[in-house]
């Protein structure tokens, strides 16, 4: 689906992707190593429970709802990916001690 | 874009709000040709604002009618809100799982305790089952409360409801039934001439046999036109909402709840700011401070709104209900629980006003003539 632009580093850090380890690019928010790592839908929906696709990458659609490090609810797309980070798809609603 | 004002109607409601719609949906269903004349889509409108709540514990301290109008009320919540899921299709949430008023010291649970307490000694007051609820019992009911929270009011009869699809299924279910709805109909001028009232607006001149003033805050302006003093004044009240997280309070919370669709709401703040609708950061930090102490699971959760609105709050907080002596016909309905008397609004005031009457025993303490005498201290 997304293709990388040809003049990127290509450090890599590993990360924690539904419990699986995964190597991404060092300087991609949370929402780009998901898409990088194949996984297209990062949430379903908190009422309709319909599956979801980021599309706005700036912070305004709220569709890349993630759980990072146990906090749910978090914008992927602002947040830049860290080496260690636990990143899980969210399912629906956000717990509320979590 | 609305539609041309009929021109007769049994019955002109005026204000579309949950007050006026639910008037509105009860003569409709009495077979009355139904006409609402709202406001425009800035109208201040509590009914688009308020917090959700169907509730009857601590309300009529002062007024022993109210206690027991509220709790018919909420007895007949569960049969309205059947009907009108059965005839639109639309289902309002309402659920009465019982509600708790939680207390933050050993002094405001004596204090609530005292307040009940009054309330159900008034003489001829309508007796109900309420709790006061020490911490280690409320702890086994409401295992979510914080370290600091010494105590609770508890009463079943205590439920909520998702208010902004009631007033959706209000509107829906009375056009259904004939009614006949015109925004942006502002009632500029009421006349009395014969047998009839002649209601002016921007768009033209609607004649009807009969008026209920159900316009909020604006039958202040209204009431002396048909006769009736009815002191009615804004009172602000802010809201916060979270975002929806899974099922975690079952309960309705006095000033914390958590809607069907997984928000919770703080509000219950109560301020005298004229028809200053703005949101301070001072009055929301104190609601999300104290909601926090009561739920410490609250603190993560982040805010995606918080708004004002404008209660209708009359002189004495009781509501009015009244018949015109001077313009027979001519109706008012004010009151600053519009969600939690929608059923006796729809289901028993409304077939009276269909009638003609509203029968003395049952509404003479609601009339505003109550303000015409001075206080007894």
């Amino acid at each position: 689906m997304f293709r990388r632009l040809p003049d990127v580093d290509d450090a890599t850090i590993e990360v924690t992707i539904d419990g699986r380890a995964e190597r991404v690019r060092a300087g991609d928010t949370v929402t780009a190593a998901l898409f990088s790592v194949g996984i297209e839908s990062h949430r379903t929906a908190d009422v309709s429970g319909t599956p979801r696709t980021p599309y706005c990458m700036m912070g305004v659609c709220f569709e890349c709802l993630v759980v990072i490090d146990g906090v749910g609810n978090r914008q992927g797309c602002l947040v830049p990916i860290r080496p260690g980070m636990r990143i899980e798809t969210q399912r629906g609603k956000r717990e509320v001690g979590r | 874009m609305t539609k041309p004002p009929q021109r007769e109607a049994d019955v002109a409601v005026v204000g579309g709000g949950l007050v006026g719609a639910s008037i509105a949906w009860g003569l409709a269903r009495a077979g009355q040709r139904v006409v609402v004349l709202d406001e425009g889509d800035v109208a201040y409108r509590a009914s688009r604002g308020n917090f959700g709540l169907v509730w009857v514990q601590g309300k009529g301290l002062g007024m022993p009618e109210y206690v027991a109008w509220t709790k018919r009320s909420s007895d007949g919540w569960k049969e309205f809100a059947r009907l009108l899921n059965e005839q639109t299709g639309i289902d309002v949430g309402f659920r009465r799982p019982g509600g708790f008023h939680p207390c933050l010291s050993e002094r405001e649970v004596e204090g609530r305790a005292n307040l009940l307490a009054r309330l159900h000694n008034q003489p001829a007051t309508v007796k109900y089952d309420y709790e006061i609820v020490g911490r280690d019992r409320l702890k086994t009911m409401l295992p979510q409360i914080g370290p600091e929270v010494a105590g609770a009011s508890y009463c079943a009869l205590d439920g909520h409801v998702n208010p902004l699809r009631l007033l959706r299924a209000l509107h829906a279910g009375m056009q259904q039934l004939g009614a006949t709805y015109l925004s942006d109909h502002v009632v500029e001028q009421i006349n009395v001439g014969g047998r009839e009232f002649r209601l002016t607006t921007r768009h033209g001149e609607l004649r009807a046999g009969k008026i209920v003033l159900a316009a909020g805050n604006g039958n202040a302006r209204l009431g002396p036109m048909v006769g009736l003093k009815i002191p009615v004044r804004p009172q602000r009240g802010q809201i916060i909402v979270t975002e929806k997280v899974l099922p975690f309070l079952n309960h309705p919370i006095v000033t914390v709840r958590q809607t069907d669709e997984g928000s919770v709401m703080i509000g219950d703040s109560v301020e005298e700011a004229g028809w200053d609708v703005s949101v301070g950061t001072g009055v929301l930090a104190a609601m999300a401070e104290r909601a926090v102490r009561m739920f410490p699971q609250l603190g993560r959760l982040n805010v995606v709104r918080s708004w004002a609105a404008l209660r209708v709050m009359t002189a004495d907080g009781f509501p009015i209900y009244a018949q015109s002596e001077h313009c027979p016909g001519a109706y008012v309905a004010a009151c600053h629980s519009g969600v939690t008397l929608a059923a006796n609004h729809a289901l028993v005031l409304a077939p009276l006003i269909a009638k003609g009457s509203l029968p003395a025993e049952q509404f003479g303490g609601f009339s505003p003539r109550r303000f015409d005498v001075p206080a007894i201290a």
